[in-house]
Formats: C-alpha cells, sequence, structure tokens
C-alpha cells in the first residue's frame, strides 16, 4: 500500500470560527494507482490535496494519520515535511502557468531548483522525461512566456517529478485547458504512473468523464467526508450513493440533447462546514432521505474496493 | 410557488459580510494607523483650538524679546517679543490649509486625468499622458520664481493652488494604472450593457472600487503638500501675509535664531512639520495593511 | 428579430507603435434566428469572446457588418433594450463592493426610470422566481455570499427584465459545479421557449451539443464547420471537428485516437465562400485552411 490516510481531520480558521473542512478521511491509494477525486466545490478535495504536503497558515491538522509508504508523514508540521517534499510527495498545482519564474531560461530555473533541493542535475534524466510527457529539448532554452498553456503545465510536470516522488497530486491541472490538451497533458500523467515515475497519483478534478478516463479508482467527496469509492467503471456504471448518482446524471454527454432528454441538477447546496449538520451531510438535498439518516452512515466496504457512506447503499 | 431549489452561498467564506465592516475590523485593530491618525488629529485640535485660548496674536509683539519657554509664554518669545505658541498654533492651521487645498487640487486634477487616460485609452490616453509627463518634469521652483516675480504670491490659498497645479501627475499616472486594470473587468462590461455612460462609469463602478487607494493617494499627496509648502516659505517663497510653520523656521533662520541659541524658535515648527508628514506615512502604511488583505497579519 | 453577421472581421494592432496586427476574427458569417439556440464552440484563441463582444456592441469589427433585423449594432440604449451578455466570471461581473441586487437598480434608472418603486420591486421579484431564485435569499445580498449559480440566474433575471430579444450567453457555465450547471443550461432552454435567440458561446461540446439547434465551429478566428447540431456532430467532416469530438472525455467511452488529416475533399471542388454546403444545413471550410492553396 502505497499511501494510507486515516481520519484524517483538518480545519480552516477563520474569523468566525473553525471550518471543518476534512472530517474524518479515510482511504488508501495502492502502488501503481490514480486516485481521482471528484465533487463540488468546497467538498475538501483541494483541501486533501494541500494536506498531504503543504498546509498553508489557516490550515489545522486535528486528527488522523497519513502514512506514505510505511512511513507516518508529520503533515502538520511544516519543517519536519520538507525532507518528503518533492523527494516522496510532490505536487502539480493548478495554475502552473504563473508558478515559474519568468525572468529565467527554463533550462537555469531547474537546475537552480534542483541545487536548492541539494541533488545534482542529471541532463540524461531530464531528456528522457521532456520526451515522455512530448516536449522536446529545445524548450529549455525557452522562457516561460514562450511556452503554450499545455506546454507549461507539462514542463511543471516534468520539475515535479524529477526526484521521483512516491506520490504525485494534480490539482485541477487541467481545467483551464482546451479539450486537445487538456487530453494531452491527462495522458502525460498516465504515462508517468505507466513508465514508474511516480508510484501513485492523485488526480483532483470537478470533472468525472476526465477523471474516468484516466483514474483506476474515483473517489467521491462530499462535505468534508467520503461519500463513495470504487473502481473507475464502478463508480460511472454502477454509482451506490444518490450523491454520485445525481452527479453523473446532472452531466450532459456529447448526443445528449435538452429536447430528448431534459437532465437536472442537483437542488440545493453542500451544508456549511463551520457547524456541520448531524447525521448524514446529503441529508438535505437526498431524495432518498429517510428517519435513519440523522444518524451519521458509515463507511462501509459493500463488495471489494468499493466503500459507501450511505444507509440505503 | 413553494421551496425553490436553493443552493447555498460560500458561508464559510472567511470574509464578514460588507467589504468596508471588514476593513473597519481590522483598522480599530492597526497600531500604525491609529497611532498615525492620533498625531494628526491632535495637531489638527490644537490648530483649531489654539487660537481660541492664546491671547497673543501671532505677529503682535506682545513680551520682552528672547525669552525661553515659561509658564507664560509656553514656548518663549522671539527676538522680537512675539509669542512663539501663539505663531505655532496659527501656523499649524495654515499648514493643515494647506495641505488639504493643495492635496485636494492635486487629488482632483490627477484623479480626472486618471480616470479618463485609464478608461478611454487611445488617442485621449496619449495626450493626457503627455501632458501628464511635461508637468512631472517641470522644474515647479523656477516656475515658482518667475510666478512670484510676475504675480506674487501674497496668500495661503494661491500657494497651495499652485502646489496643487505642480503636484498632481504621480498620483495621475498611479490611478490610470489601477484604472487601466478595472476597465477590463466585466462589471464594466455589464454597466455599459445597462447603457451607463463613460462618467456614470467612472464615479460608480471605477472609483468606488479603488476608494481605498484614492484615499491613500489623497494623504500622501496631503503630506507632500505640507512639506512643499514648508519648503517654499523656508527659501521666501511663501505667502507674504500671515503665519506658517514654514514662515516660522524662515524668520529663526533669517534672525540667527540658531546662532542665538534660541532654540525654542525653531524647534517647534520643524518639529510639527516632521510630526504631520510623518504620521501620515504612518498612518499610510497602516491603511495600506488595512486594504491589502495580503499584509494582514491573521 | 434576427441577428446576422456577415463576413466580420477582427484585427488588433499589436507591438510598440502599433505596428504588428493579428487577425482574432477573420470573415465569419452566421445567424442567430428568434426561438434558436446557436452554440459557438471554440478553442482558446479562436475568437469566439471577441466575436461575442463585437455582437453586444463592446468592441468594435474592423470590417464586416453585424445587424439586428437589418439594423446594424448601435451600441447604446436602444440597442441593449434588445440584445444582452451574460459572462464567463460571475464573480467579476458583480462589482465586489455593491449588493448583487444594484444589477436591477441600474437597468431602472435607465430604462424605467417613471416605474413606481412598489410596481419595479414586483417585476424584479417576478423575474428573480422565472430564474428559480428565491427573491428573499438573493435581494440585499452581497456578491461574495451567493454562489456561481445564484449569481449568474441573477443576471439572466436582469436580462429579462428589459424584455430582449438576444442573449449572448459567453462560458456562462465554465465557473460552475456540474451539479449546478444543468439547471442554468435548462433556464437558457426555457429562453428559447419564450422566442428568444441565444448564442451560446462555449469550449465544451457537450455543453454546446445539449442545447443548441444549431452549431458553429470556430477555429483561429475561421468557422471551420457548421449547419444543425446534429449533422455537424453526428457527421463530422473537418477534421478539426473531428479532433475536438475525439478529445472530449466522455462517461463510459475511453479517448480514441482521431485519424490525421491527410486530404482534403473540398481542395479541388471549385466552390465559392470558403465554406462548402456538403448537405443541406450543413457547410464545412477546407480542411487545410488557412495555409490551403486552392482555397478560392
Amino acid at each position: 500500500m502505497s499511501l494510507r490516510v486515516s481520519d484524517l481531520r483538518v480545519h480552516y480558521q477563520t474569523l468566525k470560527g473553525e471550518v471543518r473542512a476534512l472530517d474524518g478521511v479515510s482511504f488508501e491509494v495502492g502502488d501503481g494507482e490514480i486516485l481521482g477525486l471528484a465533487g463540488e466545490s468546497g467538498c475538501g478535495k483541494t483541501t486533501l490535496g494541500k494536506s498531504l504536503i503543504r498546509m498553508d497558515g489557516r490550515m489545522r491538522h486535528i486528527g488522523g494519520e497519513v502514512e506514505l509508504d510505511g512511513e507516518v508523514m508529520p503533515i502538520g508540521d511544516d519543517r519536519r515535511m520538507n525532507p518528503f517534499r518533492f523527494h516522496r510527495v510532490s505536487l502539480v498545482p493548478q495554475y502552473s502557468m504563473s508558478a515559474m519564474n519568468p525572468t529565467r531560461k527554463i533550462g537555469k530555473m531547474v537546475a537552480e531548483l534542483l541545487r536548492s533541493r541539494g541533488v545534482a542535475p542529471d541532463p540524461a534524466k531530464l531528456d528522457a522525461r521532456l520526451e515522455l510527457v512530448g516536449l522536446s529539448r529545445e524548450v529549455l532554452g525557452r522562457y516561460p512566456i514562450e511556452l503554450s498553456g499545455g506546454m507549461k503545465q507539462r514542463m511543471v510536470m516534468v520539475i515535479s517529478t524529477l526526484l521521483d516522488p512516491s506520490l504525485l497530486i494534480a490539482d485541477e491541472v487541467t481545467s483551464a485547458l482546451d479539450v486537445s490538451t487538456q487530453k494531452a497533458v491527462a495522458r502525460a500523467l498516465a504515462g508517468f504512473r505507466d513508465n514508474g515515475v511516480v508510484k501513485s497519483m492523485i488526480f483532483i478534478t470537478h470533472d468525472i468523464s476526465l477523471t474516468y478516463q484516466i483514474a483506476d479508482t474515483i473517489m467521491i467527496m462530499y462535505a468534508g467526508k467520503v461519500a463513495e469509492r470504487a473502481p473507475a467503471k464502478v463508480i460511472v456504471e454502477a454509482p451506490r450513493h444518490p450523491y454520485t448518482k445525481l452527479l453523473i446524471d446532472s452531466l450532459p454527454e456529447v448526443g445528449v440533447r435538452h429536447a430528448e432528454r431534459k437532465l437536472a441538477g442537483i437542488p440545493g447546496g453542500p451544508p456549511s462546514l463551520l457547524d456541520p449538520p448531524t447525521g448524514c451531510r446529503f441529508r438535505e438535498r437526498c431524495p432518498l432521505a429517510f428517519d435513519r439518516c440523522a444518524e451519521e452512515p458509515p463507511a462501509v466496504e459493500i463488495e471489494p474496493n468499493h466503500v459507501v457512506a450511505c444507509w440505503k447503499a | 410557488m413553494t421551496a425553490l431549489p436553493q443552493e447555498n452561498p460560500a458561508r464559510d467564506a472567511p470574509v464578514p459580510p460588507g467589504v468596508r465592516r471588514e476593513a473597519l475590523y481590522f483598522a480599530l485593530r492597526n497600531a500604525k494607523l491609529l497611532i498615525g491618525v492620533g498625531i494628526v488629529l491632535a495637531l489638527l485640535a490644537l490648530g483649531l483650538a489654539g487660537p481660541i485660548l492664546v491671547a497673543a496674536q501671532p505677529n503682535e509683539y506682545v513680551g520682552p524679546p528672547m525669552r525661553p519657554p515659561s509658564g507664560e509664554y509656553w514656548f518663549g518669545t522671539t527676538t522680537f517679543g512675539q509669542d512663539v505658541f501663539a505663531q505655532f498654533v496659527y501656523g499649524l492651521r495654515t499648514t493643515f490649509l494647506v495641505g488639504v487645498l493643495g492635496g485636494g487640487v492635486a487629488a482632483v486634477v490627477g484623479m480626472l486625468v486618471g480616470f479618463v487616460a485609464g478608461y478611454r485609452g487611445g488617442l485621449v490616453d496619449e495626450i493626457l499622458n503627455m501632458l501628464t509627463n511635461i508637468v512631472l518634469v517641470l522644474p515647479a521652483l523656477a516656475v515658482l520664481l518667475i510666478i512670484n516675480a510676475y504675480l506674487g504670491i501674497r496668500s495661503v490659498g494661491a500657494q497651495a493652488l499652485f502646489i496643487g497645479l505642480t503636484s498632481w501627475p504621480w498620483a495621475a499616472r498611479a490611478i490610470r494604472a489601477q484604472t487601466f486594470s478595472l476597465r477590463t473587468r466585466d462589471f464594466v462590461d455589464l454597466a455599459r450593457l445597462s447603457g451607463a455612460n463613460t462618467w456614470k462609469i467612472i464615479t460608480r463602478e471605477i472609483a468606488p472600487n479603488m476608494s481605498s487607494y484614492l484615499f491613500m493617494t489623497f494623504i500622501l499627496l496631503f503630506g507632500g503638500s505640507i512639506l512643499i509648502a514648508s519648503s517654499l516659505d523656508f527659501i521666501g517663497l511663501g505667502p507674504t501675509e500671515g503665519v506658517s510653520l514654514g514662515l516660522m523656521l524662515q524668520n529663526a533662520g533669517q534672525w540667527s535664531a540658531m546662532q542665538l541659541g534660541l532654540w525654542w524658535w525653531f524647534i517647534p515648527p520643524g518639529a510639527g512639520i516632521t510630526a504631520i508628514v510623518g504620521a501620515l506615512y504612518v498612518a499610510n502604511v497602516g491603511l495600506d495593511e488595512v486594504f491589502n488583505p495580503k499584509l494582514r497579519q491573521i | 428579430m434576427m441577428l446576422r453577421l456577415d463576413n466580420v472581421t477582427k484585427v488588433f494592432k499589436v507591438g510598440a507603435f502599433g505596428g504588428g496586427s493579428l487577425t482574432a476574427v477573420g470573415g465569419v458569417s452566421f445567424e442567430v434566428r428568434p426561438g434558436e439556440v446557436v452554440s459557438l464552440i471554440g478553442e482558446s484563441g479562436s475568437g469566439k469572446s471577441t466575436l461575442g463582444r463585437m455582437i453586444l456592441g463592446l468592441t468594435p469589427a474592423t470590417s464586416g457588418s453585424i445587424t439586428l433585423d437589418g439594423a446594424p449594432v448601435r451600441p447604446g440604449k436602444a440597442y441593449y433594450r434588445d440584445v444582452q451578455g451574460v459572462f464567463q466570471d460571475p464573480f467579476s461581473t458583480f462589482n465586489p463592493v455593491f449588493k448583487a441586487d444594484r444589477v436591477f437598480r441600474m437597468i431602472k434608472e435607465v430604462y424605467f426610470p417613471g416605474v413606481p418603486e412598489a410596481e419595479w420591486a414586483g417585476r424584479v421579484r417576478s423575474s428573480l422566481e422565472d430564474v428559480r431564485l428565491n427573491p428573499d435569499q438573493i435581494l440585499g445580498k452581497f456578491p461574495h455570499q451567493l454562489s456561481g449559480g445564484q449569481l449568474q440566474r441573477l443576471l439572466i433575471a436582469r436580462a429579462l427584465l428589459l424584455d430582449i430579444k438576444l442573449l449572448v450567453a459567453d462560458e456562462i457555465t465554465s465557473m460552475l459545479d456540474a451539479s449546478t450547471r444543468i439547471d442554468v443550461l435548462n433556464l437558457l432552454a426555457e429562453l428559447k421557449a419564450r422566442g428568444l435567440g441565444v448564442l451560446y458561446i462555449t469550449h465544451d461540446l457537450s455543453l454546446g451539443t445539449y442545447l443548441a439547434e444549431r452549431t458553429v465551429v470556430l477555429r483561429r478566428g475561421a468557422v471551420v464547420e457548421m449547419g444543425l447540431t446534429g449533422k455537424v456532430f453526428g457527421r463530422p467532416l473537418h477534421p478539426y471537428t473531428r479532433q475536438l469530438l475525439a478529445a472530449v472525455p466522455r462517461l463510459r467511452e475511453p479517448w480514441q485516437d482521431a485519424e490525421p488529416v491527410e486530404s482534403c475533399p473540398y481542395h479541388d471542388s471549385g466552390a465559392s465562400g470558403g465554406l462548402f454546403e456538403e448537405e443541406p444545413d450543413h457547410f464545412v471550410a477546407c480542411a487545410r485552411l488557412p495555409e490551403c492553396e486552392g482555397r478560392p
């Protein structure tokens, strides 16, 4: 097991009080597995990604444990996390475009970055990685502004995986890209796993049809908790949690026409995590809700690799 | 119509309702701002109330010459027996007046030029920009010498007007740059789609969005005007009537207060100018922290 | 009421002294009829938003004509009574220092100064209910207190107060969650039923096909294929359309690779106008544009 997260609780501090962004999240990512993380905005998916590598100043680690390759990560301790970052866990951020220093040529920037991490640059390895994502060597001699959005995104992917981290977190890396570029970037990410550059990956996105293309397992989050986790095919074809079902039913696909099949959204919105409701958090919006939902449903493995937190599943 | 489907807004957003209320929250907790504003207000109060408390007129020869500070003459007297404290409180009035008028004129001109150039762009921008750059490089002192020679600056108002008309260019440039970035925002387009004209868009969409910035610009112009006025007074190009902190310094210099050891003659006006301008700048740094979320320490 | 674009071109001046030029939109012609949704599909740099801005009169066209019922676009009070727009980022469309319902006030001041306050309040409420918003939960709030979906619907309610004929919707769902995105799309479909024309600008093919009767595919400022949505996506002719279709991630169907562009069947056909009518209501451009030498 590459990554094991158990009962992780992370809160945000705000002027109004503590926001329970992650409230008891448990899951595992196996060797060679790509986990797709999906859910509406505010469900905690980005908080989860950040918690695994660098918490920002307002985040507090309240409880739970994160284990990477059998070793517990001190995620609440910024300084003790340093040896893990880039070496063991790495992140491709959402806006990679702005993550690069505009006044440095890319090759020079990469060398400086590696030196700052105490690693000697290895040109052969860099070339191989560039080839893997479909970039030519000559990008190293260019300035970031001379690259297109998709090229920059792939360059950042190469940089963040140069030290062969065990776990790579990709946070909404394709949401600002065009469909054709999106495809190239998503495939390059899958290529990292296929070629053993990284052992496992967490692919965060709001787009279930995109995550379906490259993820082995999909985890749906709702209001700081895991709603359902199952193999990608199962999530899409036989979801058990009502939230997953509604989410998938609200996705228009090429060929679906309003005149022929009218899709519906999910009424209402996620609850405030400042003071979350008791019981099932989806209860208010759920068409299947009944008395028992006032009690919090436990996450149950209803069949191998298929975990659902719903009394009706 | 019952139970409309509703989404909940981002209730967890760390921003309390109302941008202004939030600014007030941080303003009341910002030491720099409170200290700066406190000093300025105290001096302003002294300038306003002082003349009522002091019986003596500033340029009247009321007492024995060259007296050090005492219970009777708080700041002592000049070579000619004028009450330095009376001069100081009246001088404060003039100094604040020059700051408000000069800073006000500069702010109004700077805003007009900056907003119009930034919003309209194109040829209008090029012309206004040229004008701004010309005024920017104008040697203000040389021009003042000439104007003084021909017209003679006799009143505080004329001095303030002159300062205002020469110190707006940097403000115009800063406001132009801000306007440039705001005018591409969608809400400006929406205002255009609502049939609003240029003037309405500038005053009701763009300006309110940078009100904190405009306020800070005015404060800097205010402090700058006081400083310029004091320098002009000191080199003898100030108004010939009345009294100001700069004129006090000039008189003190002219009558060798330093050589004669009359420290009470030049220290109060010098300290007054330094305190006002310094406090304004400190308050400005504080305001920046209040308005700029990135600088807040929370 | 019909919107017609005829050979519309937009050239931007670039470079330090305006020496260079960049053609953002080159010779685009199409129509939007009443009660019809036309989706304008293109990737970044295709000129789709520039087209939307030209139709809204926010930026002038360099050449060509845009007419509404035969009258050229004249940005101003009268034109905006008929044509309105909603933009991509709801949080940037609202002035953050004011309450969200101020957008209604702005309209009243310009268009309905004579309407009594009580009557106006009633109109605002019914317009909000039309877009399925609860007025009590919306009025008096600041933009950051509302969700993206609520804000976009509020902007549509604003447009409806003017009794418009055409709505230009530029990527209005791209910042929304999947669960609320579909509500906004369904709302656009209702507008269509009321007889409005809607130009739906998007980069997302699946959203475009969900609503639109007709589709225009734009690439580098030129139309590569257009026609009835069923025909354009049922039998895509242009390699670019096929490539786009192949890149769209789908549920239950892994990605396929599009066949590479080899030859262009329109290269020598000798038709005029840049677009060839392959079948009724289905037009396609030469596949090797813009470098095609045999281009008519």
